[in-house]
Parts: structure tokens; C-alpha cells; sequence
């Protein structure tokens, strides 16, 4: 029998401000489970602190709400201990690149199969506002006392130069971009990162659904608003590393996705910026040293007989210690 | 005469093979059927450092070092300017007749009070401060000297070996210092050539090499008749016992393979590390024919996997710090797996937050927490029991969690495996709180009994049982209010076991709920499983009782004190005095009961324990209404030694009015 949408929601009362961004990347998430099929106990879907953290409760999945900053750490040892789990990691911006922005670099360099989605509002929400590593210099969303003193930072490239093996960003009101976007993060065998812009109604009064929409740059000849935003697959561009030992294909690509990165103001690009299959994942590497570790992963073992004595046999290990 | 007991030491510059030389002659007396205990002491230094291992042997059972040295084995001359001091008279010291010349405040690697007390000491004689004046003032004092002419020992060996390389062979000189202590000592040489041939194994040129140069140095001494004018020797002994020379780190180790620890994190950090490369180096290890449970056959997903499993595994994983080592231990551990990471003090401190979120969730995790002397990097090479109320209270809010507190080397292995079984039993973290003491000594013991340990599970449940209780209950709930606060739980990925987890209090299923209700119900559930606990385990595990039930005075302590104490007493009895010691284990939950019960008929209660506050006491005493009377104390960084808690336990007894007594000794 197939598996519905409302098969993957709960009953928990979902207490998001109205008109939250975060509605739409919870539908669109919801939804590509669903088109995917994926059984619901197979899924774990992890999450940091803020307003973006809540996600779980309403998801009808495993779903493991952690501290601020560690999502990754957590949703990583699930994964390794169960390869066979379908790990999904979500969380705010200032939860992934302002606290927990060294695990946001290090998962980079393991490359482990999950995808990673960071809500990008620019504020701390649930904290009433503050400016988050994501919001621009000299911007003043309408709580911050001052202007931002900070720059911003670019979490495209910091996931290139992290390692990510599959970098995309998408838009929260574009329920259909964004599922095409999550499936292909799921489907990426390896670290997929998915950086999704999501106005905060409440706080960021700045970057509003209609700045993003360009309702306050109509075009003259039309009268219609111009969209900030574009899809980077409309113009041609191609994420895709097809020959990783092409040097000058890795390169153009590298140097594509930075350029595109930087993108900001007028023209926002969203799509799929990288993708590179070809790098071993963490358990292609574990199965190089392991190589029962995806049949026999650490929470599959039976490690005990039926008097529960332990069957770990260390003979060889005090044969190297013994000296009688 | 024959020793029942030598104190040995080498020392060196770090890099310079100390570890080495220390383990080849362990192991020789250990394969000779001889008991050693070894302790390391080094610096927080990669190259050039002063380190040294000190090795107590004997032909019983011997559990801790002591401060005399008897045999001091030397290759360079910051370890004779250091240690001469320490050799009894009759004693022997083996140097490099080359080196005497150096004067005692040349020595880079000497701290400043180091040289002063050593100069005030020659000049105090009428002597300049030289080694050869050192050495001289140790001869005067009945201490025997064996010059041992390292360099042209080697140029012999190399021609006769055909090696040139000067560094080759100047790589054997702590192997040499070795020979030449077991040729003053008698020792049979066919038992050193198989220490050597075990500590060298993967390497058979190097094997070949030292055993030349062993037996070069055996002759060279026989020749010279040192051997006659040192008194203690060295005898094998047959025994049928089997026996493993094993550190306290190799132990957590094994205890972790063997308690079914396949999810380990780490973070580097002295003296924690060397417990998970241990791991790593050995994360493939065999398992005996898999027999079907009945957990099994109740789940299909792990019923084939049974099959497949005729080899097991650990992953090991190397975090970008220790919030993700906890956090990710975590993880694995939801997933179902027995996980673990190991610390010391500083990670420890970054983990509070998680063991929080583990606390809140009820998840099994277990922590293993090597002290070192703190706070902050404090001395991140040298030993301390300063983390004790840290661990006890570490974290945010209330919650529950266990501590467990090993003696020795041996408790290491068999309290790892409680330390799961705890973990999973009342689904909380576990902590268990050894030391860089017990971390870096090894011991012959005999081969672990692994029957000796159960694996218990607890409340995990596997398919069939969870769709049983759905089928009757509705929707899963995780944290089912269940009176004695354990509640059935599922790895995550289990059909029909969906629950939820937050860092929020939350209701049965694990849903964030602030209603003042639920938030009583849900504080008095988590809670609740310590007494569970408590009730539960044995005494046995609990604590350990040592001596007479009746005795003039009794000692209470925990941790690594356990070997020296116990060393200690057994001098003590032999001069008539009736002492018992207690030993506790499980510090929290305290079994505060049978500690009342055997303090408060106690006629003095001295407690013993490695760091300023006697942090230990406090908690005994806020348990029970119970104060000690005298405070014997430490925390230069150096562990106790028998003869210092000999001393200071005939001390109190004497002077009752002395309350506190601080211990000083160790370089």
C-alpha cells in the first residue's frame, strides 16, 4: 500500500509564527519523503535549536531534536552506527554556522551519506532576533539595536571549501523547487548541504518574501515585479562533476560555484551549485579497514549469547599481552 | 640474596626508548613468572624531556611503586643527576662513565628548585655540583656503582654485527641498560632473550640486534664481577598460571570489545587517547559462533545478521572536539549501538551539555573519564582525583547519572563492562572515572575470565515486542510513566517504535511539553532510576572491603590509591596493626547506607584520596552526616606510593591531633 503524505505528520501543535518560511520547507520536506517513499521508521530526521529545531516533532519519522550547534555530531553517529538508516539533518543558520560551525566544516571531510538542511533567515528567531552569521554587514533588521558589525558568511563556499559533495540552495516559498532539491540531496551518495532561504515574518524585515519576490523593483515596461531570485538550472549550468580527474573540469566548476556564491542583492541564484559523486564516502572508507562494517554495522552486532555471556573472543589480544 | 621485592627505575630523555627498555624488562620477569607493577611518569613533551618508568617486582603479588629505588638504570645523565638521591644504600646505579663530568646546572631539562637543592645538598658536603660528586656521595653512603661504557660496548657490536650506523646502534643503549640490570641481578638471560624477542616481534633484525648487544653487556659485567658485589638477585619462578602484562589503558580497551563496545569517539587529549588507538589498531577482532537469542529471533533485521557474524567490529572515530565526541557517541547510541568516548578532564568539560541532553533522553552512553592533575591544562601529563565532584555534577539541571570508580588495573576491565550494562539497564550516562595513574601503570595479572560478565540490556526491545505493545497501547511511548522509571526503548529505525527526543522536557512520547504537571511526573520518573539503581546492584560491585571487620582504625578511599593502600596495610598488619579499608566503587549512586553502617562503628576513620579538598569525604559526608577524622592528601601530581601511605597512616594513628597530612613525594 502506498505510503501518503499524512502518514509522515504528527498532531503536535505547530507553534511557528504565521506566514513562517519554515512551513514551506516542512510541506516540501514532508512531501519528498512521501513521493519517495521512504518508509517512515526508516527515516531519522535530526535537528539542532531554534524555531527550525521543532521541525521533528512534526515529521512522523524518527525524529531527534538535539542541542544547539550539534545536530550534525549527533545525526553523524546514528548514520555510522546504522548505515542503513535514511539520516536527515536540519537546523538554523545561526545553529549551523555560528555555534556549530566547526562540525559544520569537519562533516565536510568525512563525507558521510546524509543530507544537511540549514533554514537561513539571517536572525536567531526563537532568541527574538539577533543578527545570525548569515545576515549582512551594515543590514538592521528591525530588532537589532544597531546595524550588523559583522560580515556575513557565504555558506556555498564554506561548504566547497568544507568538502560537501553535493551544495544547493533553494527557497522556501518554492514548495516544488525545494522537493526536487531535497530528493536530489537524499539521493547524493554522500554529504549533501542544502541551503534554504526562509524569511522570518517577524524579525528579519529585510529580507521579506516580497524582497525576495522584488516587489520594490517593478519592471517599468511591465509593472510586474522582478523576482531577486533565479534558478541556476534556467541558465544552462551544469553542477555536475562528470571526470574528477579532469583538473580543468574540477576547477571551472570550483571557480563557477564561488562566482555564483557570491551572487547577492539583485540577482539570488538557487538550484544545485555542486555535485561530485566520485568522492568515497565515510563508509567506503570504514569498508577499506571494515570490510563487514555495511553488513555487520556497530548496531546490528550480537555481542552476547543466550545466557548473555559475551561472545566477543579476545584471545588473540591476550595472546599479544601475555607473558605466561 | 633474593629479593621478594625490587624496585627498579629507567629513565631518559623522551623519544630516547624509556617505554621500551621499561617494557622489555617487565616482561622479562613476567615471563619468568615474577609479578611487576610499573608506573610512568613523563612530561607534556614530545622530545628531550626527562621521563622515566618505575618498576616494582616481586615473586607475589604487588600492587603499587614505592619511593626507594634499589636498581636505577641510566643512558644519560639528567636520569642519574634526578634519581641517585632515590637509591638506597646497596642499591645500584648503572651510568655512562662518560658523562660524569657534567656539572649539575648544565642540564637543560632541570627545573631551577631541581638544581638549587641538589647544589645546596653537594656544597652542604664540601662538594662541587657534579654528577661525579653526586655519584661519589651516593658510593659514601654504601650505594654500589656500575659504569657501563655504552660507546665502546657499541663500537665492538657493530663490527661484530656488521652494522655501522652509529644512530642504529646508539638506538640500542636502553636495551643495553636493561642487560646490564638483569646481570647484576643474575637473571636468567634465555628469559630476557624472549622479552625481547615479544617486545620486538614484528621486527626480526631488531630482535637479532639487541640480543647480541644483551648478551654482549652480560659478559662485560660478569667479566668486571659486578654481579658480585649487588646484593638483590632475581629468580624465575614456575608457575601455571597465565598471565598478561597489561596497562590500565589496554584494559578500558578490551573491557570495551568485550562488553560489546562497537561506537567509540574521541578527541586527542592525554592520557585518555591511547585506550582509542588501542581500539583503532585493533577495530577488527573475532567473535565466537554466534548462537541465536531469543532478542534475535524476535528481530529479523538482526536474526541474518547473527549469521555474519563470525567477525566483530569497532568504529572508531576521531571528532573535531569533545562535544562532538559526546554528541556522536550519542547518536550511535540511538541507533542501537554499545557507544562510548573517552576523555579526560578538559574534553570532559566541553561535554557537560551533552551529558545533559543523554540525561534528559535517557540514553545509554557511557563516558570514560581519565583525571589528570587540572584545572584548566593544570599538569596534562601527572596524575590527580580532582574531577570527582566535577563528574558528579557536571551539566545543567538535574538529572540522573551513574558513576563508577575503578581500583586498578584489573577493576578497569570488569567495571567497563557494568559501566554498559549500567548505561543500558537504567538508560542514562555512565561515567566511568579512572586516572592518568592507573592509565599509564601496567600489571602482570592473570588472563581475564570473561565468563565472569554478563551483557545486559536492559529494557531494549526489538520488532516483535514493540508491535505487541502498539497493538495494545496505541503509539509508542518512549517514556511511558512506568514506577520503578525505566520505560521500554527501541533503536531507532525499529518498524512501528517511533518516538521523539528533544533537549526540552517533554511528555511520553517524547514531544516538548512545558505543562508543570508532566514536569513533575517526568523529574520524579528520570530520577527514580537511581533508587531503582541503587536497589539493584550488589554491594559487590558497589564497594570492596578489605582487612578485618574488626580493626583500630579504617581507611576509606576510591580509585587508584586502592594498590598502594593495600600494599601498604599488609606491612602495617605484619607490625600488628588491625586496619580495614574501604574501597568505594560506586560513587554515585553513593551506597550511603552500608558506608554509614561501617563508618559510624569505625573507632578512626582516615581517608585517603589524590587532591586538596578531599572531595570524596565531603560527598561521604554530606550522604551520611559523617566526617572523617584525619585527611591524608596529594595533589603534587605524582600518585601515592605504599611507603608515603605507610608513613602517614602510622602518622595519624600517633598524632591523631595531625588532620590533615599532605603528601610530597615524587620527581
Amino acid at each position: 500500500m502506498a505510503l501518503k503524505l499524512t502518514d509522515y505528520k504528527t498532531t503536535v501543535h505547530n507553534d511557528w509564527c504565521p506566514g513562517c518560511g519554515d512551513f514551506g520547507i516542512l510541506n516540501a520536506l514532508l512531501m519528498t519523503l512521501a513521493e519517495m517513499q521512504l518508509e517512515p521508521h526508516g527515516v531519522a530526521i535530526f535537528s539542532g535549536i531554534g524555531c527550525s529545531g521543532k521541525t521533528p516533532h512534526f515529521a512522523g519519522t524518527y525524529g531527534i531534536h538535539t542541542l544547539h550547534g550539534r545536530v550534525l555530531p549527533f545525526a553523524l553517529g546514528a548514520k555510522l552506527a546504522n548505515p542503513n538508516l535514511e539520516v536527515i539533518a536540519l537546523g538554523g543558520d545561526g545553529d549551523g554556522l555560528g555555534i556549530g560551525a566547526g562540525h559544520f566544516v569537519n562533516a565536510g571531510r568525512r563525507n558521510v551519506d546524509i543530507a544537511y538542511i540549514i533554514f537561513d533567515n539571517g536572525v536567531y528567531g526563537l532568541t527574538k532576533g539577533q543578527a545570525s552569521p548569515t545576515l549582512q554587514l551594515g543590514l538592521k533588521p528591525k530588532s537589532l539595536p544597531k546595524p550588523n558589525i559583522n560580515e556575513a558568511i557565504n555558506p556555498i563556499a564554506l561548504a566547497l571549501a568544507s568538502g560537501y559533495t553535493f551544495i544547493a540552495r533553494s527557497y522556501a516559498y518554492d514548495v516544488k523547487h525545494q522537493k526536487e532539491t531535497i530528493k536530489k540531496a537524499i539521493e547524493h551518495r554522500g554529504m549533501a548541504f542544502i541551503d534554504i532561504l526562509q524569511p522570518c515574518p517577524t524579525y528579519n524585515d529585510i529580507n521579506t518574501k516580497e524582497w525576495y519576490g522584488g516587489d520594490d523593483r517593478k519592471d517599468q515596461a511591465t509593472g510586474k515585479p522582478m523576482p531577486r531570485i533565479y534558478k541556476l538550472e534556467e541558465t544552462g549550468y551544469d553542477p555536475v562533476i562528470k571526470d574528477p580527474e579532469n583538473v580543468d573540469e574540477l576547477r571551472a566548476k570550483i571557480t563557477d560555484v564561488i562566482v555564483r556564491s557570491q551572487e547577492w542583492g539583485d540577482r539570488i541564484p538557487i538550484g544545485v551549485f555542486y555535485q561530485n559523486g566520485h568522492v568515497p564516502t565515510y563508509d567506503d572508507r570504514l569498508m577499506g579497514r571494515i570490510t563487514d562494517y555495511r553488513k555487520i554495522p556497530p548496531a546490528m552486532q550480537v555481542f552476547w549469547d543466550e545466557n548473555g555471556y559475551p561472545t566477543t573472543d579476545l584471545t588473540k589480544l591476550f595472546e599479544e599481552i601475555r607473558v605466561l | 640474596m633474593v629479593a621478594s621485592s625490587l624496585s627498579w627505575l629507567i629513565g631518559g630523555a623522551q623519544g630516547s626508548g624509556v617505554d621500551t627498555s621499561a617494557n622489555v624488562f617487565a616482561r622479562a620477569c613476567g615471563v619468568g613468572g615474577l609479578q611487576v607493577f610499573g608506573k610512568r611518569e613523563y612530561y607534556s613533551n614530545i622530545k628531550g624531556e626527562h621521563s622515566y618508568f618505575q618498576v616494582r617486582v616481586s615473586d607475589g603479588v604487588v600492587r603499587s611503586h614505592v619511593d626507594r629505588v634499589e636498581l636505577l638504570a641510566t643512558f644519560d645523565d639528567e636520569t642519574a643527576v634526578r634519581h641517585t638521591r632515590s637509591v638506597v644504600p646497596n642499591g645500584g646505579i648503572i651510568y655512562d662513565p662518560t658523562l660524569i663530568k657534567t656539572k649539575i646546572a648544565n642540564v637543560p631539562t632541570l627545573e631551577t628548585p631541581v638544581i638549587l637543592g641538589l647544589e645546596e645538598y653537594l656544597r652542604s658536603k664540601g662538594l662541587e655540583p657534579t654528577l661525579e660528586n653526586l655519584l661519589i656521595d651516593a658510593k659514601n653512603s654504601g650505594v654500589h656503582l656500575y659504569p657501563l661504557p655504552y660507546n665502546e660496548l657499541l663500537h665492538v657490536i657493530g663490527k661484530e654485527i656488521h652494522e655501522e650506523s652509529a644512530s642504529i646502534l646508539q638506538r640500542m643503549v636502553n636495551v643495553m641498560a636493561v642487560a646490564a640490570s638483569f646481570a647484576l641481578l643474575e637473571y636468567d638471560f634465555e628469559t630476557l632473550t624472549k622479552a625481547i624477542r615479544l617486545t620486538f616481534r614484528a621486527k626480526p633484525k631488531v630482535v637479532d640486534m639487541n640480543i647480541h648487544a644483551s648478551r654482549k653487556v652480560y659478559e662485560y659485567f660478569t667479566t668486571q664481577m659486578y654481579n658480585k658485589s649487588f646484593p638483590f638477585k632475581l629468580q624465575t619462578i614456575k608457575t601455571d598460571e597465565q598471565r598478561i602484562l597489561v596497562l590500565g589503558s589496554q584494559a578500558v580497551g578490551l573491557g570495551k570489545l568485550i562488553s560489546g563496545c562497537r561506537f567509540q569517539t574521541y578527541y586527542p587529549i592525554t592520557p585518555a587517547s591511547d585506550e582509542s588507538e588501542y581500539l583503532e589498531g585493533h577495530e577488527v577482532f573475532d567473535m565466537k559462533p554466534p548462537a541465536l537469542t531469543s532478542q534475535v529471533m524476535e528481530n529479523p533485521q538482526v536474526e541474518e545478521v547473527a549469521y555474519l557474524n563470525s567477525k566483530g567490529s569497532v568504529v572508531v572515530v576521531q571528532t573535531e572536539d569533545e562535544i562532538a565526541a559526546i554528541t556522536m557517541a550519542i547518536g550511535a547510541s540511538l541507533a542501537g549501538a554499545r557507544a562510548a568516548t573517552s576523555t579526560s578532564g578538559p574534553g570532559f568539560s566541553l561535554m557537560a551539555e551533552g551529558t545533559g541532553w543523554a540525561g534528559i533522553n535517557e540514553v545509554p552512553v557511557v563516558i570514560t573519564l581519565y583525571q589528570r592533575a587540572g584545572p584548566s591544562t593544570g599538569l596534562p601529563t601527572r596524575h590527580e582525583q580532582g574531577d570527582l565532584r566535577f563528574a558528579m555534577h557536571a551539566g545543567h539541571g538535574e538529572f540522573p547519572r551513574i558513576l563508577l570508580a575503578s581500583g586498578d588495573v584489573e577493576e578497569c576491565f570488569y567495571d567497563t563492562v557494568r559501566a554498559f550494562n549500567y548505561a543500558e539497564r537504567y538508560q542514562l550516562p555512565v561515567i566511568h572515572i579512572i586516572d592518568k595513574s592507573m592509565a599509564n601503570s601496567n600489571m602482570t595479572v592473570p588472563v581475564w575470565d570473561t565468563k565472569k560478565v554478563k551483557i545486559d540490556r536492559g529494557l531494549l526491545i526489538g520488532g516483535e515486542e514493540i508491535q505487541k505493545m502498539v497493538a495494545s497501547e496505541g503509539l509508542f511511548r518512549r517514556f511511558k510513566f512506568i514506577e520503578n522509571g525505566i520505560s521500554p526503548r527501541v533503536k531507532l529505525g525499529t518498524k512501528g517504535g517511533m518516538f521523539w527526543n528533544t533537549g526540552d522536557e517533554h511528555d511520553e512520547y517524547g514531544h516538548i511539553t512545558e505543562d508543570p504537571t508532566n514536569r513533575i511526573m517526568m523529574m520524579e520518573k528520570r530520577m527514580k532510576k537511581l533508587e531503582t539503581a541503587d536497589g539493584e546492584i550488589p554491594l559487590s560491585e558497589k564497594v570492596n572491603f578489605f582487612g578485618p571487620a574488626e580493626a583500630d582504625a579504617t581507611i576509606l578511599s576510591w580509585g587508584s590509591t586502592k594498590g598502594a593502600i593495600l600494599d601498604a596495610m599488609d606491612i602495617l598488619k605484619e607490625e600488628g596493626y588491625r586496619i580495614n579499608f574501604l574501597q568505594v566503587r560506586l560513587i554515585h549512586p553513593l551506597p550511603s547506607e552500608y558506608l554509614g553502617y561501617v563508618l559510624s562503628s569505625a573507632k578512626k576513620k582516615i581517608h585517603i584520596e589524590m587532591n586538596y579538598s578531599a572531595q570524596f569525604a565531603g560527598i561521604v559526608r554530606e550522604k551520611t552526616g559523617i566526617a572523617m577524622d584525619n585527611f591524608i592528601v596529594k595533589y603534587n601530581g605524582r600518585p601515592m606510593s605504599s611507603e608515603e601511605i605507610y608513613y602517614s597512616v602510622k602518622k595519624v594513628l600517633a598524632h591523631p591531633e595531625e588532620k590533615r597530612v599532605v603528601l610530597t613525594h615524587g620527581a
